[in-house]
């Protein structure tokens, strides 16, 4: 399986462990990550509320370069994947748009190809049966609240689950033996890019979904975005000066958990960048 | 020769404004083998109907030509004036000059001119009619009703009080539908089941109803007046006559976590089982897919025990044929599935409200049950959850219908009733509760209905959000709903008990095969649709078949019921003849030209056409052709479109008649418009 790999300018900075993890994951599993060549931001999040016409012309240059390698693009980040989906939803489906892009960006559209999340080439390209056959070191006993944010799985003409009951990410976590639990805030909002400019309201939401998560027993939290990850575990010290909670539980990539359960080393997912150390609690668990 | 009249009408207002009808009258008198042409304000009134018999009788006409508004509007008309005046009423035919021509046209001299050559065409067309005979059928009176629920039981009891046998098909093991579930009735809370079930009961024992329960509508055939109904009656596996409904099957049967369907999953059955104490007939059913005899080989407790030895499992799936005169279709609803993909891929669930995913989170019809003196709590409203009685609760109206995002545009119209009704039931029961009601308009037409609204709002203390809830999750004991209410501006987060989503009427999942079977049409969601919305709302546009109940659209019980009753009296019009008149258009087959190649026996819908051989006096075989059965043949014209030898022929419609038609229009060269060109000449000599 070939596919063609769009990091995204988070996965090679913030969220470079996401980047890791997941080729090594890929490299495990026989899929074959070709990253592609001189590709830029997608422009998320701002661009598509400051020009929605820039945002899919940058969206379709991006669909363009994976020409030579595969129509199949392969996506991480969970905004990246939203602004490239829906250029691409919305030109197969809006001929006027189209028509409009490719005139903007100078570049035909190729309906060939399909931006695919990582998540879903892992349940129906490879598929569970064969992720399983490849799982050596079970997530037993593992609690995890599979964290999915406001943008994975909306809106629903982009979706790749049910787009407000999505579950894809607990079915992968669990053919790789972990327990997922049921909770509340699995899709509110983490405040985004909010962060910057009006921290304390970040706060309390992160402080919220934290508690949540807690409250249904889960030990780690794993996410598919690289915002997610940066605000629910980076701001875990600025909710304890502000609440006086002390949280404590480590926020992961889906990718560095299968990847440690197909049998990669802490080092290859890069398990020690987190701000809370999840290596406590996988050594606990016998995963490190 | 022929001698045609031609008559033009002004419709008032509606042709005069754009055509000019005195000049399509002159222009029409002289097309060759009209006799006689006039114009006349309304020609469908009694005066211009008499204009049309005096003409006849004064220039002994052969043909008429109306030309006025389309033949669906007055053909009838004129073509009774016609006969009185002692023409064969096919000799007459309309020109649509009104449709086709004023009311799309400004006023101006092409649509003068177009109006001229719409009357040209049909003028050719009459010239070459014949008279035509009506087709007699005869009546089968008989009436077959499918689905048994209010509406259905209604129109059954109708037709069959009118003195008419009435076939009942209904697919569960009782009569009853989702009437039988509820608890009480807006706007009078009178109780569902003490007014539904005397009905129940007489239409399991009038003597001209005959009950299939536990049975579906298999195969249709015939038309109006001879259909030939086959029904498949599935394998109840208990013998109905010997069996007294003791129930002690039912109190023995070790398999007793099956979630019933008539309490809505709220509480467990037994594989055999009578779906509730009221049902009719009260006999039990064992269900194939549960029964453990079914799944692994052995058990038969059940057969142990009956007294009557009424337990059968041999029994096999059997078909009833059955002949009826006319059919009442009353299959009722489902309600919208949440949560779920339903049947209906293009319209999403909703996943943000977590139905199904919590047991304090359920719909209409699971409130109801608990509501119900006969449902799981025994009337006590209590949370599946803990059986606690909640202390506030959370309705959600319009869950599957106003939903443009959810490619939903429907109102499924009772939900605000039964959800102002469901806040009264709650409050009479559980009086320091809140309940909470996110609306976005309340829709009370309807005798004492908004008198029922303000009653729960104003003395029953409802309290009435207007807005969207966006997400309900749960939080310890309680469920956080998160909503908006668009009339102060704010954000509101209620801390509820139990949630209830108002869901609304969708037909029942693959109902549209059945349609298909009965040959009659239906919209985008399944809904059955009516002969015309305004004017005749209980027929289909395939004649001897009538609409009850929800399957049309939503309705309430006694919108249900009205119709129904119309429906039931719509058959018993039609019983009220021994036989019926058809249309004489059918096709006609050319038996010396005919090839005998069949494919018109291939594509006719209607399996109108058969083979036929002709012999000599000796029975020896001369040729095979195609014959056409006139009581069968709709007219489609399929057969004659498809005919390679040219032999079939539409009476009324024949190839020659709609040549002349088009050849009319091309005839160049002719002179068109005489009195046209002549003006012309004249202005241009002067």
């Amino acid at each position: 399986m070939k596919y063609a790999y769009y990091p995204g300018c988070s996965l090679k900075g913030t969220a470079i462990d996401y980047h890791t993890s997941a080729l090594a994951l890929a490299g495990r599993l026989g899929i074959e990550l070709v990253e592609m060549e001189d590709w830029v931001c997608c422009g998320a999040s701002p661009i598509h509320q400051r020009n929605p016409m820039m945002a899919a012309g940058v969206a379709n240059l991006l669909l363009s370069l994976s020409g030579e390698i595969c129509p199949r693009i392969a996506v991480l980040c969970a905004a990246c994947y939203h602004n490239m989906k829906k250029a691409e939803v919305e030109m197969r489906h809006d001929k006027k748009k189209r028509n409009d892009v490719e005139r903007i960006s100078g570049i035909p559209f190729n309906p060939e190809v399909r931006t695919t999340h990582f998540l879903e080439i892992l349940e129906k390209d490879l598929g569970l049966d064969a992720l399983k056959g490849k799982v050596v070191r079970p997530l037993s006993e593992l609690k995890v609240a599979c964290y999915y944010g406001c943008l994975l799985s909306r809106p629903p003409e982009i979706a790749f689950d049910d787009p407000e009951q999505p579950t894809i990410m607990e079915r992968v976590l669990q053919t790789a033996g972990a327990e997922t639990v049921t909770w509340s805030h699995r899709m509110e909002c983490c405040g985004a890019s909010h962060a910057v400019p009006v921290t304390g309201a970040v706060l309390r939401l992160v402080n919220d979904i934290l508690l949540s998560a807690r409250d249904a027993g889960a030990e780690i939290i794993a996410c598919a975005c690289p915002l997610c990850q940066a605000n629910l575990d980076m701001r875990q010290a600025g909710v304890f000066k502000e609440f006086g909670m002390a949280h404590n539980i480590p926020v992961v990539y889906f990718t560095q958990l299968l990847g440690l359960a197909c049998g990669a080393s802490g080092r290859d997912v890069q398990i020690d960048k987190g701000m809370v150390s999840a290596e406590p609690l996988l050594q606990f668990k016998n995963l490190l | 020769m022929s001698k045609i009249g031609v008559f033009i009408c002004h419709c008032g207002e509606n042709i005069g404004r754009t055509v000019d009808c005195a000049r399509v009258a002159k222009a029409a008198g002289r097309i060759r083998g009209v006799a006689f042409a006039t114009d006349y304000k309304y020609m469908c009134s009694d005066p211009g109907q008499s204009l049309i018999k005096k003409a006849i009788a004064d220039h002994g006409l052969t043909g008429i030509v109306v030309s006025a508004c389309s033949p669906h509007m007055h053909e009838k008309t004129f073509r009774k004036a016609v006969q009185e005046a002692g023409i064969n009423p096919f000799l007459c035919e309309m020109a649509n000059i009104r449709e086709h021509c004023s009311w799309v046209h400004e006023r101006n001299e092409a649509t003068t001119r177009k109006a001229i050559e719409l009357v040209r065409i049909m003028v050719e067309k009459v010239k070459r009619n014949v008279p035509l005979v009506p087709v007699r059928v005869k009546m089968t009176k008989r009436a077959l009703v499918i689905g048994g629920g209010v509406a259905g039981i209604q129109a059954a009891l109708d037709i069959a009080d009118g003195g008419h046998e009435v076939i009942l098909v209904e697919k569960e093991p009782s009569v009853g539908g989702h009437m039988a579930q509820l608890s009480e009735t807006f706007p009078t809370l009178d109780c569902s089941q003490c007014i539904l079930t005397p009905k129940m009961v007489d239409v399991g024992s009038h003597p001209n109803i005959k009950l299939y329960t536990y049975s579906e509508v298999e195969k249709v055939d015939g038309f109006v007046g001879n259909f030939k109904v086959t029904i498949k009656k599935k394998a109840r596996s208990v013998d109905i006559d010997k069996c007294t409904g003791c129930g002690e099957c039912q109190l023995k049967c070790p398999s007793k976590k099956i979630p019933s369907e008539f309490d809505r999953g709220l509480k467990n059955r037994t594989a055999i089982y009578i779906p509730f104490p009221q049902a009719v007939p009260a006999r039990p059913v064992i269900d194939r897919e549960h029964c453990i005899y079914f799944l692994k080989g052995k058990c038969k407790v059940c057969q142990k025990v009956c007294p009557a030895g009424a337990v059968d499992y041999e029994q096999t799936d059997e078909f009833v044929q059955e002949e009826v005169g006319a059919i009442v279709v009353a299959t009722g609803y489902e309600l919208y599935s949440v949560g779920k993909q339903g049947p209906y891929p293009e319209r999403l669930g909703y996943g943000e409200y977590g139905y199904g995913t919590d047991p304090d989170i359920i719909d209409g019809l699971q409130f109801e049950r608990l509501a119900s003196a006969s449902g799981p709590t025994g009337g006590a409203i209590l949370r599946p959850s803990d059986g606690k009685p909640p202390q506030s609760v959370v309705f959600l109206k319009c869950i599957g219908s106003r939903h443009p995002s959810k490619n939903i545009f429907f109102c499924s119209k009772i939900c605000c009733m039964y959800t102002a009704k469901h806040t009264m039931l709650y409050k009479h029961k559980v009086h320091d509760g809140t309940a909470y009601v996110f609306y976005m308009d309340i829709r009370s037409a309807g005798k004492n209905y908004d008198e029922f609204v303000r009653r729960a709002i104003e003395e029953d203390g409802a309290v009435y959000l207007r807005g969207r809830v966006s997400r309900i999750y749960r939080a310890g004991e309680k469920l956080i709903v998160k909503g908006a209410d668009t009339l102060s501006g704010a954000a509101v987060e209620i801390e509820a008990d139990l949630v209830v989503l108002a869901t609304a009427i969708m037909p029942q999942p693959g109902i549209e095969t059945l349609f298909q079977k009965l040959g009659i049409s239906y919209d985008g969601y399944k809904f059955a649709s009516e002969a015309h919305p305004k004017l005749r709302p209980v027929e289909c546009a395939t004649a001897g078949i009538f609409l009850a109940g929800c399957c049309q659209g939503p309705k309430d019980i006694p919108e249900a019921v009205a119709q129904a009753s119309g429906a039931a009296s719509k058959a018993l019009i039609m019983f009220s003849k021994d036989e019926m008149l058809r249309d004489p258009v059918v096709a006609r087959v050319n038996e010396n030209t005919c090839i005998a190649c069949w494919y018109c026996v291939e594509v006719c819908p209607y399996k109108a056409i058969s083979k036929k051989e002709i012999r000599d006096r000796k029975g020896n075989l001369i040729k095979r052709v195609a014959e056409v059965n006139p009581s069968l043949c709709t007219g489609c014209g399929t057969c004659a479109a498809t005919c390679f030898s040219n032999s079939v022929d539409l009476d009324g419609y024949t190839d020659e008649q709609l040549y002349s038609e088009i050849n009319s229009l091309m005839a160049v060269g002719q002179d068109l418009f005489p009195e046209v060109e002549a003006e012309a000449e004249g202005k241009a000599a002067g």
